[in-house]
């Protein structure tokens, strides 16, 4: 369809240096301007950013052998419990991990003020950390106990590999309820009283490549300013397409990566440790995806305006906590980022829960990485199931034992 | 001339439904011009209050013997920069419209001026960017 260039060509020209890359943002205005033809035949690549609260992220890390050894089987890092049961001095420490001591929701909301993610900042940052270990004593590993401080450039590996991150698309939540209530979608007030969102929209990676036709394993990619790599699909990954309710437009959601790189050469701006009210601790993750223009099918998806991307509007007082899967509407990316909607009958103010400002950033980062020669792009070894494979989750049932 | 001064009065609970503010106007003349109230889910008050008159020691004394905490509105919220990473999640939470999105460049804006200092910012923000400042 239309042009059609391979990934080996645009590597070409990022070697050469005449690649012509532009954000998702420019790829909209472009195609706007010139039409998707012309548009499609002069771009090479266009890249996306997202930067928000992803709660399936953490880093595993081996820390080496102490003398004596040790078999570190339970493991904290300033006070946050890791996983131990991997190898002798391998842990793996989750964003949402939190304290033994943590109050968590004993007065509601709790303030979840230091968590996995946080540590994770803090590794990053440079900064020294406290680590503290547990071991049964083996005959090869006699040490029970361990308490030091490390930083990350003591750390043998340490490796950022989130499970999943980067939905395609989230729901936008409402609070239908007479109670605020606090949520990982932050404070939503009663009757109505805010929407809260957490997509970049036109600049977010999955909205841009709805169908994965370039994105799959192996995808290098912009992670918590370093470069990474998606490895599989996300947890929950069930990806689909349907079309919005204006002409052009599409509802895409379900898609999520799974992906990994080393923390080493990420940076602290990128990778926020977070507390959210009544909820927990979790990370901010900075992702950008490059989107190879192949062809014109690719081009017209990558720029799609926030206008032609929708959300479901979703109850967070009943339905979203009891499974129902009512939605209470469609709105635009548009709509929402104009700071209110309309919902049954009632304006109500929206606000993001991630970063628009930050995912801009982020494309920017990533394109100049592009034209400078310095990140070239990878077919995928294996694409990621797509809409048609139509992947139903499965739900959990209660059984008697 | 007799002062006038922004204040702060936090009410406990179990005050919360007594009419503590006509006392001031009634019993001690004072002028009064409510900027900002706010009764949270656990009953306990809080007010942004500017005050004035001849009696306004006499009016905070009668505010600390009911038991309202009184803070002069000295306190500020600041942000702190290089936290902030301008998500937005605070701007539906302001009341005062102090925190809002600029548009097209989606970066949060504070107006310093324009805050109550009604704290929810502080926990709103998911990076704890916003800071009580004394």
């Amino acid at each position: 369809m239309g042009v059609c260039r391979t990934f080996a060509e645009i590597n070409e020209k990022i070697r050469q240096g005449n690649v012509v890359v532009v954000t998702a943002e420019e790829a909209v205005a472009m195609v706007r301007e010139l039409g998707l033809k012309e548009a499609a035949s002069r771009v090479d690549v266009v890249t996306t950013g997202t930067f928000g609260a992803m709660c399936s992220s953490g880093i595993y890390l081996n820390f080496g052998h102490s003398t004596p050894r040790i078999k570190a089987t339970h493991v904290w890092l300033n006070g946050v419990p890791a996983y131990g049961g991997l190898a002798a001095v391998d842990a793996y420490l989750g964003a949402t991990a939190l304290p033994e001591n943590d109050p968590l929701n004993s007065t509601h909301p709790g303030e979840f003020r230091y968590g996995g993610g946080h540590v994770i900042h803090d590794l990053v940052a440079g900064k020294p950390v406290r680590l503290r270990a547990f071991g049964y004593g083996t005959d090869c590993y006699p040490r029970r106990e361990i308490e030091t401080t490390i930083t990350i450039r003591d750390l043998n590996e340490v490796v950022l590999f989130n499970p999943r991150n980067a939905y395609q698309n989230y729901n936008c939540a409402v609070n239908l309820g007479s109670k605020t209530l606090y949520t990982y979608m932050g404070i939503l007030k009663p009757h109505l009283g805010n929407a809260h969102y957490s997509t970049s929209g036109q600049l977010s990676p999955l909205l841009k490549d709805p169908y994965l036709r370039t994105i799959g394993v192996g995808t290098r990619i912009f992670l918590g300013g370093g470069v990474g790599y998606v490895v599989w699909n996300g947890t929950q990954h069930a990806p689909r397409v349907e079309p919005g309710p204006v002409e052009g437009s599409i509802v895409a959601a379900g898609g999520t990566l799974c992906v990994l790189g080393d923390l080493k050469q990420m940076r602290p701006q990128w990778l926020v440790g977070a507390s959210i009210l009544g909820y927990g601790a979790t990370l901010y993750v900075g992702i950008g995806v490059p989107i190879p223009v192949l062809d014109e099918e690719i081009m017209y998806y990558a720029s799609l305006p926030d206008d032609k991307l929708f959300a479901p509007v979703v109850d967070y007082s009943e339905d979203y906590p009891r499974r129902q899967s009512r939605t209470l509407g469609l709105v635009s990316y548009s709509e929402l980022k104009s700071g209110k909607i309309t919902l049954m009958g009632k304006e109500v103010p929206t606000a993001p829960m991630s970063s628009y400002a930050r995912a801009r950033e982020i494309a920017a980062i990533l394109k100049n990485w592009i034209a400078e020669g310095r990140f070239l792009l990878t077919h995928p070894v294996e694409p990621l199931p797509g809409p048609q494979a139509q992947i139903v989750l499965k739900t959990l049932e209660i059984k008697e034992a | 001339m007799a002062p006038t001064s922004k204040i702060v009065l936090r009410f406990p609970a179990v005050i919360a439904d007594k009419p503590i503010i006509y006392r001031l106007v009634k019993d001690f003349g004072l002028m009064i011009n409510i900027l900002k109230a706010n009764i949270n889910p656990h009953k306990e008050g809080t007010m942004v209050l500017e005050l004035s008159g001849e009696r306004y020691q006499e009016g905070i004394e009668y505010l600390r013997g009911q038991g309202v905490i009184v803070q002069l509105l000295s306190e500020q919220i600041v942000r702190n920069e290089s936290r902030c990473i301008h998500c937005g999640a605070c701007t539906a939470i302001c009341p005062a419209g102090a925190l809002y999105i600029e548009r097209p460049s989606m970066e949060v804006c504070f107006d310093g001026d324009a805050c109550v200092v009604c704290q929810l910012c502080t926990r709103a923000c998911p990076v704890r960017a916003m800071e009580v400042s004394f």
